[in-house]
């Protein structure tokens, strides 16, 4: 078990340095001139000189990826000699468009993703999961083809039109929920839980219908096939009644496809719901790195990124450890 | 080895194939695997009204010039006179007689500045689907080529492209297509692919395609593991056929009912990326008209709060496209993938 845990935090390790060092040097070679983006509409030769040296840039790349690396271990200065600021500790750099330390704005903007990730999380695992379930035990009857063909229509809906259905149809002609606000980023905030669902309710529900129409062709699927093996049938004839024998041996050999799944999907979505955010106008990571990418704000757009791989990564790690607690079968090696 | 078996053709053992079989035998394989998915997707109701769709959506999309020139309009020619777009209570909106459906206008007219919607329906389907079939092209020959080497050759290159499909499969990809977009535009805009309404289209095709192989180059590595110690590629190999020559004409050609299946099924995901990345206004843009641009042009300016009917055009068409594709995707899959039990 150490063995194991040990050597997957050292891949992970590698993969992540790997991965910082691809998304810094797609952003390095990317748009013609990152100065001349950070230094605005009207700006001189000589000013984008300045700019280039305020950001580091005339330095050879190699010197400010490991400058970049270092930041993410102590506070470093950073900007032109004489001109330096303090960059504080964990330091990902200085936004192009409001000089702002790119750790804090991510700061800001977690919280946000948390509150959409955590609802939508939920919503679609109970649905999927449960729905899944309910055709696998029904396999072959008219609730069974049902719930197929719901999920093979909820799998093509594309999260824009949904969103935008879902605001017109709630927010604007039935007027049963607010809008999203800005002001309501935890269940513990002042305004209360109640205000946090109603404000998360749209986004969760966009969210869960794409994702729990995966989640429930894999759960009926792999329960089909489980159901069908020999230890159910032992079970069975061991006269343990049929309850025990479906969630206690039958869900907990069957589930282990759908915590793979879950693991990724947690991973994606906590760096970011792009199009959700960015259609309920929640101010979370995904929402800021589209407006960082239009405006050409690299910092942002980078650290966003690498935190992003960041939690695919690590979820990565965690379904492994999952699937030996949850599957009596898999054993560690 | 090689040699005592070109000396002795077939001594012990059934006859080997004549040497030309290689070549023979690609187009056969091809042939027999469409006409068994063809055979089997005639047999599902689903299968076929989904293909029948499908089919009509290409038409529809191929057809546009011949379309829209039938009711007289182009996707491009804007009329904001006071006749056509309201000018008082809400200004941009079209008046109720171009609104919705009429003769001349098959589809109304867009709010703002008063396009046939029908016109940019239709060519917006040949930009939305040409970039998803480009970059699923894209994808597939990538992943293909190097899921193939990957595992035929084994050794180093296995563990080079292993490593480098772990990588692309971990990063978050909408988010990096989105960043990325804007910077491929910048640099392409100086060749040959930069031009006009051609570079949007171009960086998209590039991005989604360098980004949607690996998945399939997993599963295609995964199927020559063991299809390279069969016995035809024994056999090539003991003719003394070069590896490339292996690759390309022996294993290729048997896993393509898997990459048949997973481009299927990578072509409603290309579609729905190219709506999401033109909706957020990193794709396709105004005035080049695609379905992703028509649902922004819809949310901007909160034109479908005024009437649901600018989602609705878009986003229905979206909807069936991509349940079409899905469909027959699921349908190519069970027609050709022993291992899915259905």
């Amino acid at each position: 078990m150490m063995t194991f845990i040990l050597r997957r935090t050292g891949s992970l390790v590698l993969l992540l340095a790997a991965v910082s060092f691809i998304t810094f040097t797609l952003f390095q070679l990317g748009p013609s001139d990152p100065a001349a983006a950070a230094c605005g509409q009207e700006c001189t030769p000589e000013r984008v000189a300045e700019a280039r040296v305020a950001l580091g840039m005339d330095q050879p790349f190699l010197v400010q990826y490991a400058d970049y690396i270092r930041g993410l271990f102590s506070s470093r200065m950073i900007g032109a000699p004489g001109a330096q600021t303090l960059c504080e500790w964990p330091c990902l750099g200085k936004s192009f468009q409001t000089n702002e330390n790119v750790a804090d704005i991510i700061g800001r903007s977690l919280p946000y993703t948390f509150s959409m990730a955590i609802g939508a999380l939920v919503l679609w695992t109970v649905t999927g999961v449960g729905l899944g379930l309910l055709a696998a035990l029904r396999k072959g009857s008219p609730v069974d083809k049902f719930i197929v063909g719901a999920a093979s229509v909820g799998v093509s809906l594309p999260i824009p039109v949904t969103g935008l259905f879902l605001l017109l149809l709630f927010v604007n002609q039935l007027h049963l929920l607010p809008f999203t606000t800005n002001e309501i980023n935890s269940p513990f905030g002042p305004q209360g839980p109640g205000a946090w669902v109603a404000n998360y309710l749209l986004p969760w529900i966009a969210l869960a219908v794409l994702f729990s129409a995966s989640y429930i062709r894999v759960t009926r699927t792999n329960m089909i096939e489980t159901f069908g093996e020999d230890f159910i049938r032992t079970a069975r004839s061991k006269g343990l009644a049929p309850r025990t024998v479906t969630f206690k041996h039958g869900v907990r050999a069957g589930i282990t496809p759908v915590v793979t799944m879950l693991g990724m999907d947690i991973g994606l979505l906590l760096g970011g719901a792009v199009l959700t955010e960015q259609i309920f106008s929640v101010p979370g990571l995904g929402f800021t790195a589209v407006h960082a990418a239009i405006s050409g704000d690299l910092p942002v757009t980078m650290a966003i990124t690498m935190l992003a791989a960041f939690f695919v990564i690590v979820a990565n790690v965690v379904v492994d450890l999952a699937y030996a607690a949850i599957d009596p079968r898999v054993r560690l090696q | 080895m090689t040699q005592i078996q070109s000396v002795e053709p077939g001594i012990g053992s059934p006859p080997l194939p004549p040497a030309t079989s290689p070549e023979a035998k690609a187009p056969a394989e091809a042939r027999s695997l469409l006409a068994t998915a063809w055979m089997r997707i005639r047999r599902s109701k689903i299968a076929l009204l989904s293909l029948c769709v499908v089919v009509a959506i290409l038409l529809f999309a191929i057809l546009a010039p011949v379309l829209s020139a039938m009711s007289g309009n182009d996707p491009y020619t804007s009329n904001t006179s006071p006749e056509v777009l309201d000018d008082f209570e809400t200004p941009g909106l079209p008046l109720p007689g171009y609104m919705y459906p009429s003769a001349q206008h098959w589809l109304g007219v867009e709010p703002g500045l008063g396009r046939d919607l029908f016109a940019r329906l239709a060519y917006g389907g040949q930009v939305s689907l040409t970039i998803a079939l480009l970059s699923t092209v894209v994808s597939v020959v990538l992943g293909t080529v190097l899921g193939a080497a990957a595992g035929y050759f084994g050794g180093k290159t296995d563990a080079i492209i292993s490593r480098i499909m772990d990588l692309f499969l971990a990063f978050p990809h909408l988010l990096l297509v989105l960043s990325l977009t804007p910077i491929l535009q910048s640099r392409l805009r100086d060749t040959p692919l930069g031009e006009g309404s051609f570079l949007p289209m171009a960086s998209l095709v590039i991005i989604l395609g360098f980004f949607g192989w690996a998945y399939l180059a997993r599963i295609v590595r995964g199927q020559v593991l063991s299809l390279r110690e069969r016995e035809f590629v024994e056999a090539a190999r003991s003719f003394g056929a070069s590896h490339l020559s292996i690759l390309f004409r022996q294993i290729i050609p048997n896993v393509m009912g898997v990459v048949l299946v997973y481009a299927t099924m990578l072509i409603p995901t290309n579609i729905s990326a190219e709506a999401a990345l033109s909706f957020l206004g990193v794709g396709v843009k105004d005035p080049t008209p695609s379905w992703g641009q028509m649902l922004n042009a819809a949310q901007s300016g909160n034109w479908y709060l005024s009437d649901p009917w600018f989602l609705a055009v878009p986003g229905i068409m979206l909807i069936v496209t991509v349940l079409a594709f899905n469909l027959l995707g699921d349908a190519v899959r069970d027609a050709l993938d022993p291992k899915s039990s259905r």
